[in-house]
């Protein structure tokens, strides 16, 4: 089994073609598992959120060298610029006293340790277990074709086949924001909003009234 | 040679760290959420390595969708947490038990 | 149909004073019993009659049947013989008499339709216990009579002393039940049946054969017998199963006259006279009855000397009669030992009731310290206890004319002697000694109660009569406890008066009894020929014995009423002439008054040998048994069980999500694992 590369680099021979390859990947590999872990066992969450933010890069390479540069660049923007940055406004505005923030990993971890390896045996033996083979190009949902760019690729295939899935997405984005908002929003205590349509329906019969007062009695509002 | 097998261990392992890093910190609700996403991350090269490694395409348009609802998510998930923040005060994991039975 | 309705009418009646109760009343619940009895009675004694002349057979009549199980045949049969009828007379006429009494000695009484529904329910079981045909029945009738002492003992139930006195007659008879029963055990197992006169039949071919009991070989029929008199003894009150015939008087007096006196503690002489074939066949078991039954009468006449209360000494007398009864009849004159039991009941129902109406007249109280000189102011209650006191003694010339004690109690003596067994010769020398204390005894009662200066003043219940509080019969007590005192001499204003006629018919008809039952029945029962066709088989009639009992020497036939007069001499020496004699005795004998007043200690003997430690072993099982095993594994432990492991589950309610989420992850590896196992 061998990726399919398109060939933009000329590379000089098939082995430094994988050597670079393999280069890569164990690098980019490494850092991810290592940024990935270094988010959950950081103390101060931004940190975390910083070392998130590696991690995110470093598996958009690993995508890249997977040949589907389109989604690594996605990881990076929407990810990265997006989601990550969210968590770090986030992070800042609650204001979060990491001071008084508990570490109590010790009580679970022998537990935890022994799950989290139970867990990673059983998928890497799945796995293993799992014959691979590529599937026949006729039996292939939907072949890649040999020359065309990662995003031609993807886009002949959202907008003509996924296009109801492609909606969806975009109604779920929809919905997550205004959940979002709706949730977060409050009204402040200290301004004073404008309501247009009172405003417009305002005439000035009700906004004056004419009082004959007899001298000396004040005027009752 | 880096096969399919090699994407998918980084991807297992990755996977594990998430659900590791949901049950063990007792720092803050922050992390947990941070882990999903890691979760989520390995998925994704999960599902692009196979696309790529079968030829076939489905598999990054599914990496995709994965994508935007990791997105709105995450949206949510801060959301919430920032609404549990004003009414609590803390967001740290201990203190969010108020369906201890 | 004449023996059903003498068996089953005095059950209808309880029945219908019982269920009737407040609704039915008072005069109505009596009423009805006490005429129930009384037709009773006068059916019983045609029968009796019919017997004496000889114009009637002995005959069965069937009820019902009852258990029919394999080899087991029991039906509900009323058995009428001699041995039967003479039981029916004694029972049905001290029962309607008693019933006729207590109209009067009741009269106060808030439970009347109670009182006569008991009374009425333990005349049905006698009657059944007597007339029964087969060993079943016969212990049918036998609890029967056991429940209704329980309940008429424990009738005023408010008292604790009348409580705790109920139970101690429940129990201890209850000893004597198992003995019983294991004796119909084993008879239904040797004989292969209960009927009583097929087990008499076959008994005389059993005699020799041996049984395996306790892992030991030993005789069948004295086994048998031996374990039948165990049943006796709780019945009668024999040495041993004696203590709740004291405690017994607790109960009303009627009560006492009729299930103490004349008919419940019979039933085990009946019992034995009843299966006298059987006990014929066994030596060892006869000796044992004997030595029992004068040990009983020594011990109970030494103990009836030095008590206080008026029917406690009564109550001795009538154990120490029924010692001469059971010693009558383990030297095989059974039908003497029958003779003195249907004179007894007349004259002991007299005491009793006479004791009843002086005990009437002085306001409920029984100590005979606070008695004296009372035959002025009650005089026909003295000639009636004078009656009973002259019978019992045995006064009489020979030959011309005597009292119905002189011959019965005579005939038992001078049996002992001519049975010429060792244990006879025992049995005899007891006899003539406990006469002599009879003697002195009832005499020293009559002394005591009638006679001298009057000492009432200090009786509290005289002081209550005089001022007014109206004291309830249930507040009667009658206990020895001040055995020191020394009451003043005084009336103390207080003026006794005679019984109602209610109370005082019964005690004439009881009279006469006393007076002429000895002279007119002497003869069918005792005399060879005449007895022999009397019986007619019904017991054991050894006409060589009896044959045996005229041809005494004169000496023996004169020492009863030797030590007679000897008794009533020192009874009138201390009682009369000088009455500092007693206190004088008392002061130098003191170790063994007090082992006489505290009835040779046998009640506190069996308290520290059997009571305390029953009642540790109940504790026992009810704390560790009860409470700490079963309650703690059943319903407590079901119940624990419960708490505990909800409150373990509560636990995972820790409110933590992570915690929820890491048992979830658990469970999704568990279900991996197990897939890939697969």
């Amino acid at each position: 089994m061998h990726p399919i590369v398109k060939p933009r680099t000329e590379l000089s021979g098939a082995l430094k073609k994988h050597v670079i390859q393999a280069v890569a990947f164990y690098l980019f590999a490494t850092l991810v598992i290592a940024s990935a872990a270094l988010t959950i066992l950081a103390r101060n969450p931004v940190h975390s959120v910083l070392w998130l933010i590696l991690a995110f890069f470093n598996a958009a390479g690993l995508f890249l060298i997977l040949g589907a540069e389109f989604i690594a660049m996605l990881l990076v923007i929407v990810y990265v610029g997006a989601v990550a940055v969210l968590f770090l406004f986030v992070v800042m505005m609650l204001d979060v006293d990491f001071a008084e923030l508990r570490a109590g990993f010790a009580k679970y971890l022998p537990f935890g340790t022994l799950l989290a390896i139970v867990l990673l045996a059983e998928i890497i033996l799945s796995v293993a277990a799992w014959n691979a083979g590529a599937i026949a190009p006729q039996a292939r949902v939907a072949p890649i074709a040999a020359d065309a760019p990662n995003i031609q690729a993807l886009g002949s295939l959202l907008y003509t086949r996924y296009l109801y899935l492609f909606e969806g997405a975009g109604l779920v984005l929809l919905v997550a924001m205004i959940g979002a908002i709706v949730l977060t929003h409050r009204k402040r205590g200290d301004t004073r909003q404008q309501n247009v349509s009172r405003q417009n329906r305002r005439r000035p019969d009700d906004a004056t009234r004419n009082v004959n007062q007899p001298i000396g009695q004040g005027v009752e509002l | 040679m880096i096969g399919l097998g090699h994407y998918l261990a980084v991807g297992a392992i990755l996977f594990v760290m998430g659900v590791f890093g949901i049950f063990l910190n007792r720092k803050n609700v922050i992390i947990i959420l941070m882990a999903i996403e890691l979760i989520l991350l390995a998925v994704n090269i999960n599902l692009v390595a196979f696309s790529a490694f079968l030829g076939d395409m489905v598999g990054q348009v599914f990496a995709m969708f994965v994508l935007t609802v990791a997105a709105g998510e995450a949206a949510i998930g801060l959301a919430i947490l920032v609404i549990y923040f004003r009414g609590r005060g803390t967001i740290a994991v201990d203190d969010i038990n108020q369906m201890k039975g | 149909m004449t023996i059903q309705l003498i068996v089953f009418l005095p059950l209808i009646a309880a029945a219908i004073a019982g269920l009737g109760n407040r609704a039915l009343g008072n005069a109505a619940a009596k009423l009805v019993t006490t005429g129930a009895l009384f037709v009773s009675a006068a059916l019983s004694w045609p029968i009796f009659i019919g017997y004496m002349t000889g114009t009637i057979e002995p005959y069965t009549a069937e009820v019902l049947q009852w258990i029919d199980s394999g080899d087991l045949d029991v039906s509900w049969s009323l058995r009428v013989d001699t041995l039967t009828a003479v039981m029916l007379v004694v029972v049905t006429t001290v029962s309607s008499l008693v019933h006729l009494y207590s109209w009067g000695y009741m009269e106060e009484d808030d439970s009347q339709p109670r009182f006569f529904a008991y009374l009425s329910l333990f005349t049905f079981a006698m009657l059944m216990l007597v007339t029964a045909d087969n060993l079943v029945q016969m212990f049918f009738g036998w609890e029967g009579v056991g429940l209704a002492s329980y309940l008429l003992i424990g009738f005023w139930y408010h008292k604790p002393s009348a409580n705790a006195a109920a139970i101690k007659a429940f129990v201890v008879n209850r000893i004597g039940d198992f003995g019983f029963s294991l004796g119909i055990f084993g008879t239904f197992l040797v004989f292969g049946t209960v009927s009583i006169s097929e087990i008499l039949a076959a008994a005389p071919g059993m005699a020799g054969s041996t049984i395996g009991f306790l892992g030991y070989r030993v005789d069948t029929m004295t086994l048998l017998c031996l374990l039948l008199f165990v049943g006796a003894m709780g019945k009668s009150a024999q040495l041993g199963l004696h203590t709740w015939l004291p405690d017994a008087m607790e109960g009303p007096t009627p009560v006492s006259a009729l299930i103490h006196a004349a008919t419940m503690v019979t039933a085990g002489v009946f019992m034995v006279c009843r299966l006298s074939p059987m006990f014929e066949t066994s030596e060892t078991a006869l000796a044992v009855v004997t030595l029992v039954g004068a040990a009983t009468a020594l011990f109970a006449a030494t103990v009836g000397t030095v008590q206080n209360d008026i029917k406690r000494v009564i109550a001795y007398s009538t154990c120490s009669q029924l010692g001469y009864m059971f010693f009558a009849a383990g030297v095989g004159a059974y039908s003497a030992a029958m003779f003195h039991l249907f004179t007894h009941a007349f004259f002991k129902a007299l005491l009793f009731l006479g004791a009843g109406s002086v005990i009437h007249a002085m306001h409920h109280e029984q100590d005979m310290r606070f008695y004296g000189g009372l035959r002025k102011s009650i005089p026909l209650t003295f000639w009636a206890m004078m009656a009973g006191t002259l019978s019992i003694t045995g006064v009489g010339v020979i030959g011309v004319f005597g009292l119905a004690g002189f011959y019965s109690k005579d005939a038992i003596i001078e049996s002992a002697f001519a049975s010429g067994t060792t244990y006879g010769g025992v049995a005899f020398a007891v006899g003539v000694f406990a006469a002599l204390l009879t003697s002195f005894y009832s005499w020293r009662l009559v002394f005591l109660t009638f006679f001298g200066t009057p000492r009432w003043v200090d009786s509290e219940h005289i002081q209550h009569a005089l001022h007014g509080e109206h004291e309830d019969p249930a507040g009667e007590h009658g206990d020895s406890s001040h055995a020191d005192l020394h009451p003043h001499q005084g009336t103390g204003g207080y003026h006794p008066h005679e019984s109602p006629w209610t109370m005082l018919v019964p005690l004439a008809v009881l009279s006469l009894g006393a007076l002429f039952a000895g002279i007119a029945f002497h003869t069918p029962f005792l005399e060879v020929e005449e007895g022999a066709a009397f019986w007619a088989g019904s017991l054991a009639f050894d006409t060589h014995l009896m044959h045996a009992i005229h041809e005494v020497p004169l000496w023996v036939k004169l020492s009863p009423a030797v030590v007679m007069i000897i008794g009533f001499a020192i009874a009138y020496a201390a009682y009369i002439r000088d009455t500092s004699l007693p206190g004088r005795f008392v002061s130098h004998a003191r170790v063994l008054y007090a082992f006489l007043l505290n009835k040779w200690y046998f009640d506190e003997i069996y308290h520290f040998l059997f009571v305390r430690p029953s009642f540790w072993i109940g504790r026992f099982f009810w704390k560790r048994g009860d409470e700490g095993t079963i309650d703690r594994f059943g319903p407590d432990g079901a119940a624990a069980l419960v708490v505990g492991g909800t409150r373990l589950t509560t636990r995972l309610q820790s409110g933590y999500v992570y915690t929820y989420a890491l048992v979830m992850l658990i469970g999704i590896a568990a279900a991996t694992t197990w897939a890939m196992a697969r």
